[in-house]
C-alpha cells in the first residue's frame, strides 16, 4: 500500500498527497475525509469553486480532474494524488479572461452567479473535447449544472459564441 | 457538508483488499467511484470507520472483448468509460446507451458500473440491460472466487448478495444468440433524473431480414417497478416463439402491465408506473427488432 500517513494526537490519521491544482503542485497533509471541493477552498483559498446541493446533482462545485469535469464535493481529495486538477481560478491563462468567461459578460449569461462557475467548467470540457458543438450538444454539456434563475438561454448563446457560432434561439 | 473520520486504504492487490474487508468487517466500506457512497456518508446513512479503495487493483477498469467468450468489464470501469469504449460499442451499443442515459457527465466520469449494481437501487439503469443479456458477476472472497448470474446479486432494495469480506470484480456479458437488445428509461427529465420506469429488452430472432420474423427467444427485464431489477418472464412466454406482430407486442404489454410489483411515490403513483412499463414493453420489442442492439 502506498498511502502516506501520520497519525496525530488525536489518533485521527493525515495523508500526504500532491494535487496539481492550475499548474501548481501542491502537496498538504490532510485527513481522509477532506473533499475535493474544500481542499480547493479551505487548504488552497480557491474560493471559486462554489458549493450548492453538495450531492452530486447540481454541478456547482464542477471542476476538470485531469481534463474531465467533476463534481468536487463527490471526490475525497486524497483519490486526487498525482492528479491535475483546473478550477474556474485557472482558466484564464493569461491576464484577460478565457473567452468562455469573456461570452458569459457579453451575453448577460450570469445572473445571480452562484452556477457560473460550475457552467463555465462544464462548456470549457466540452469545448475542449468538441470545439463546434451544435446547441443539443451544448444543452447535454451543461445538463449537469443547475442554474436556478433559470438563464439558461443567455448561457446556451454564450457558450455557442465562444465557440464562434451563433445560436438558432 | 463534512464527512466524518475515516480511515483510508488504497490497497494494490485483490487478495489485499480482502484482507482488509475481513479485518474491518462492517467497519468497512468499499469505495470505488462514491457517488452513491459519500452522500449516503453526508447524509448520516453510513458512518464507515474504514473506506478501502479498490481503484489501485489490477485490472479494475479493464473493459475487453474475450475472443468467442463475451464482453469482460472491471468493477470500476466508469460509465463514461462504458459509454465511449468501442469494445462495448461494437458488439452491444443498448449498453452504452443505458449508461448514457445515467445521471450527468460529472457524475458518469466518476460513478461506476461496479458501484451501480452493488448499490442496488431498483432504478438503476445499468442492471435491467444487463440482465437481459445473461451478464454474470465475478465476485471475490477470501480463498475463493465465485461467479453468478447478475440479477442473484440483487436481494432487495439497496441490498445485495455479497458477503461483508467479498468484493465485485468483475461483470461478463457472454457471445449468445440475442441479435438485438434496447434499454428505454422514462425519467421526469431528461438528465440528472433517476428511471420512474425501465424496461430492457434481448431478442434471439430468425428471418427478420426476409420479412418474417420470429422471436425465438426472450428476455424482458423491468427495472424500478420492483424491490430489485424483474424478469418480466410472462411477459417473455407471451412472445417467445411468435412472429414478431404489433399484436403480439400488445399483448406482451398487457402481461407487463400485471406482473410488475410497482409501489408509489412520489416520482409515480403505482397505476402510472404499470402504463409506463406496459408502454415500454411494448416498445422497446418493436424498437430492439427494428434497431438490432441499439
Amino acid at each position: 500500500m502506498t498511502t502516506n500517513y501520520i497519525t496525530d494526537r488525536h489518533g485521527i490519521r493525515r495523508y500526504m498527497v500532491t494535487i496539481e491544482v492550475n499548474g501548481i503542485e501542491y502537496t498538504r497533509v490532510i485527513k481522509a475525509n477532506v473533499l475535493l471541493v474544500n481542499f480547493l477552498r479551505d487548504e488552497l483559498d480557491l474560493t471559486g469553486t462554489k458549493k450548492g446541493c453538495e450531492l452530486g446533482d447540481c454541478g456547482s462545485c464542477t471542476v476538470l480532474l485531469n481534463d474531465r469535469p467533476v463534481n468536487s464535493c463527490l471526490i475525497l481529495a486524497i483519490e486526487c494524488d498525482g492528479m491535475k486538477v483546473t478550477s474556474i481560478e485557472g482558466l484564464a491563462e493569461t491576464e484577460s479572461l478565457d473567452i468562455i468567461q469573456q461570452k458569459f459578460v457579453e451575453f448577460g449569461a450570469v445572473q445571480c452567479g452562484y452556477c457560473t462557475a460550475g457552467m463555465i467548467m462544464s462548456a470549457k470540457a466540452l469545448l475542449m473535447k468538441n470545439p463546434k458543438p451544435t446547441e443539443g450538444e451544448v444543452r447535454a454539456g451543461i445538463s449537469g449544472n443547475l442554474c436556478r434563475c433559470t438563464g439558461y438561454i443567455n448561457i446556451i448563446k454564450a457558450i455557442m459564441a465562444a465557440s464562434g457560432q451563433e445560436a438558432a434561439i | 457538508m463534512y464527512l466524518p473520520d475515516f480511515d483510508y486504504y488504497a490497497p494494490e492487490s485483490v487478495s489485499e483488499a480482502l484482507d482488509l474487508l475481513t479485518e474491518h468487517k462492517e467497519n468497512a466500506k468499499v469505495i470505488c467511484g462514491g457517488t452513491d457512497l459519500l452522500p449516503k456518508m453526508k447524509h448520516e446513512l453510513l458512518a464507515p470507520k474504514v473506506l478501502i479503495s479498490i481503484k489501485k487493483l489490477p485490472n479494475i477498469k479493464k473493459i475487453e472483448y474475450v475472443k468467442g467468450k463475451g464482453i469482460s468489464i472491471g468493477a470500476a470501469a466508469t460509465h463514461n468509460e462504458i459509454v465511449f469504449s468501442e469494445v462495448v460499442n461494437s458488439k452491444y451499443p443498448s449498453i452504452c446507451n443505458a449508461a448514457a442515459q445515467m445521471a450527468a457527465n460529472q457524475v458518469r466520469h466518476v460513478g461506476t458500473i461496479g458501484g451501480n449494481i452493488v448499490s442496488a437501487v431498483p432504478s438503476a439503469d445499468l442492471p435491467p440491460i444487463l440482465i437481459a443479456l445473461g451478464a454474470t458477476a465475478k465476485i471475490a472472497g477470501p480463498g475463493k472466487e465465485r461467479v453468478i448470474p447478475l440479477e442473484d446479486v440483487f436481494t432487495g432494495p439497496q441490498q445485495n448478495c455479497l458477503e461483508a469480506n467479498e468484493l465485485l470484480t468483475e461483470i461478463f456479458i457472454p457471445d449468445g444468440d440475442m441479435t438485438c437488445s434496447t434499454y428505454h428509461k422514462f425519467a421526469l427529465r431528461r438528465a440528472g433524473a433517476l428511471a420512474v420506469v425501465g424496461v430492457a429488452v434481448a431478442l434471439q430472432t430468425k428471418g427478420c431480414a426476409d420479412g418474417a420474423c420470429s422471436i425465438e427467444d426472450a428476455r424482458i427485464v423491468y427495472g424500478a417497478v420492483a424491490p430489485t431489477p424483474m424478469r418480466g418472464v410472462k411477459a417473455e412466454a407471451v412472445v417467445k416463439g411468435k412472429m414478431a406482430t404489433d399484436d403480439v407486442f400488445e399483448e406482451a404489454g398487457k402481461v407487463a402491465y400485471s406482473e410488475c410489483k410497482p409501489i408509489s411515490d412520489f416520482r409515480a403513483s403505482e397505476e402510472y408506473r404499470r402504463n409506463l412499463v406496459g408502454v415500454y414493453t411494448k416498445r422497446c420489442l418493436k424498437r430492439a427488432i427494428e434497431n438490432g442492439h441499439k
